[in-house]
């Protein structure tokens, strides 16, 4: 679509949940360094073509996954494809802001220590860098050793985001990630989206559609299972090609 | 189709006063044009006065417009057509101000003689008041055809304007005495053709607000 160089190539990709088709033949590129938004009604499939791309779905019993997607040029779903460290790529924050029941420090040094870095002046410097990248360094610098969950919803919300990217991502896929947080919190996360894709490509599915409209390259309409339409999200907003992408986002059905 | 009632019936209020407008200025182009041909000051200075009301229109649809927007918040289509609301009013207003225009002329020529019977001037001033109309008819009932017909149909008014200021030419070299009316009746028709020239502008706005741009040659011919 233009000269940004391509992170997901999907290709074909249909998933089942035992005999139920949830997706049918989805064909997708998602660009390096863009913001892509999935919109489309409750039930079409956003939410599971998202974990697809970390196959997150491998953990649901019964999935069934044809197609092919490619991360940087490889398919992930080969036999011998790193999972985790497919994983530690491309991360996720959900619609609601889950931080472990353990200290802000914790939230965000977890993943690293997973991964396997002991070094205690290393895993502050990842605290600091990624608290400060979601703008929270501020707010918490002070309080890092006292439990995530007293902060705000959006302050967790953000924490999520910056425990993300403790693991130094290439992705992070968002699921409606400022559902359940009031107009302040959303707009921070916005702005926050903004910076992050200068190093970052984000997936975000949203329902809210001014959201996809302010915040995304990119605009991909689901329906049914299927992509609709995808095109640069200035035109899917002003002058979509599709009659039932025209209805979804005016409001005429979904 | 509508699953949006609320968003359905603002926009139906606020093509209604489009209509209300649009008619006002229909009315406000043949009534000048009127006023002039029977040189009825009191009808000449009534279309002064009531150009407020059409300003006062233009005011509350815009105004309507922009609540609309803040509050319905629409997309697409939806937004397409606020937006060439918003043009069109422009535009009307526009409309009212050279009927206005055409009017103080009127009062400029009351005492006078005029030096030739007037027949081109209010066929043309019919034409461009039709094709207001039209092009109203054609945005509120999304008719591209209509549109485009009424867009063609500006070449017309253009041939005439012409023909009237190659007639008004020569009866100023012919007589000097001729001149000062002359020069009255092409600001006149000046006027009308850019009365014509805003209809044409509202077509464009139907095909912008159906389609998304503004391809009038794409239009297949009628």
């Amino acid at each position: 679509m233009e000269n940004a160089s391509t992170k997901f190539e999907i290709d074909k990709l249909n998933l089942f949940y035992g005999s139920f088709q949830a997706l049918i033949d989805i064909d997708m590129t998602i660009y390096t360094n863009k913001i892509t938004a999935l919109i489309g009604p409750s039930g079409c499939g956003k939410s599971t073509f998202i974990r697809t791309l970390n196959r997150m779905n491998d953990l649901i019993l019964g999935v069934k996954t044809t197609g092919l997607v490619k991360f940087d040029e490889m398919d992930i779903y080969a036999v011998d494809y790193d999972v985790i460290n497919l994983r530690k790529k491309v991360g996720m924050v959900f619609q609601k802001p889950n931080p472990f029941p353990k200290t802000i420090f914790e939230n965000i040094v977890y993943g690293p220590k997973v991964h396997g870095e002991k070094n205690r002046d290393k895993l502050q410097e990842i605290v600091e860098k990624t608290l400060k990248e979601v703008a929270l360094w501020e707010e918490v610098k002070d309080r890092l050793h006292k439990p995530a969950l007293g902060l705000s919803g959006g302050q967790q919300q953000r924490l999520c985001i910056a425990r993300c990217l403790a693991v130094e991502p290439e992705v992070i896929l968002m699921d409606e990630p400022t559902s359940a947080l009031d107009p302040v919190a959303t707009s921070k996360i916005e702005s926050l989206l903004e910076e992050l894709v200068e190093k970052y490509t984000i997936v975000i599915v949203t329902h809210n559609m001014q959201q996809a409209g302010r915040v995304s390259d990119y605009t991909s309409f689901f329906l049914s299972g299927k992509v609709l339409e995808t095109d640069k999200t200035e035109i899917i907003f002003s002058n979509p090609t599709n009659k039932k992408t025209e209805e979804y986002i005016t409001g005429r059905f979904g | 189709m509508s699953a949006r009632p609320q968003m359905d019936h603002e926009m139906a209020i606020i093509l209604n006063e489009l209509l209300e407008m649009g008619a006002r200025v229909e009315d406000a182009i043949r009534l000048a044009i009127k006023s002039l041909k029977e040189k009825d000051s009191a009808l000449a200075r009534k279309i002064i006065d009531d150009d407020q009301i059409i300003d006062d229109l233009e005011d509350a649809i815009r105004d309507k417009c922009i609540k609309f927007m803040a509050r319905q918040q629409p997309l697409a289509g939806d937004l397409r057509m606020t937006i060439s609301i918003l043009q069109m009013i422009r535009d009307m207003e526009r409309i009212g101000d050279h009927c206005e225009d055409i009017s103080k002329y009127t009062l400029r020529l009351e005492n006078e003689h005029y030096i030739k019977e007037l027949i081109d001037i209010p066929r043309m001033a019919e034409m461009a008041a039709k094709m207001v109309k039209d092009s109203l008819d054609s945005f509120v009932g999304k008719d591209l055809k209509l549109a485009r017909r009424v867009w063609k149909s500006d070449e017309e008014v253009d041939e005439i304007f012409r023909n009237i200021n190659d007639e008004l030419l020569d009866l100023m070299a012919k007589d000097p005495a001729k001149v000062k009316q002359s020069v009255m009746f092409t600001f006149i028709a000046a006027h009308i053709e850019r009365i014509a020239d805003y209809a044409t502008n509202i077509c464009e706005e139907t095909v912008f607000a159906i389609e998304g741009d503004f391809h009038m040659e794409q239009i297949e011919e009628v």
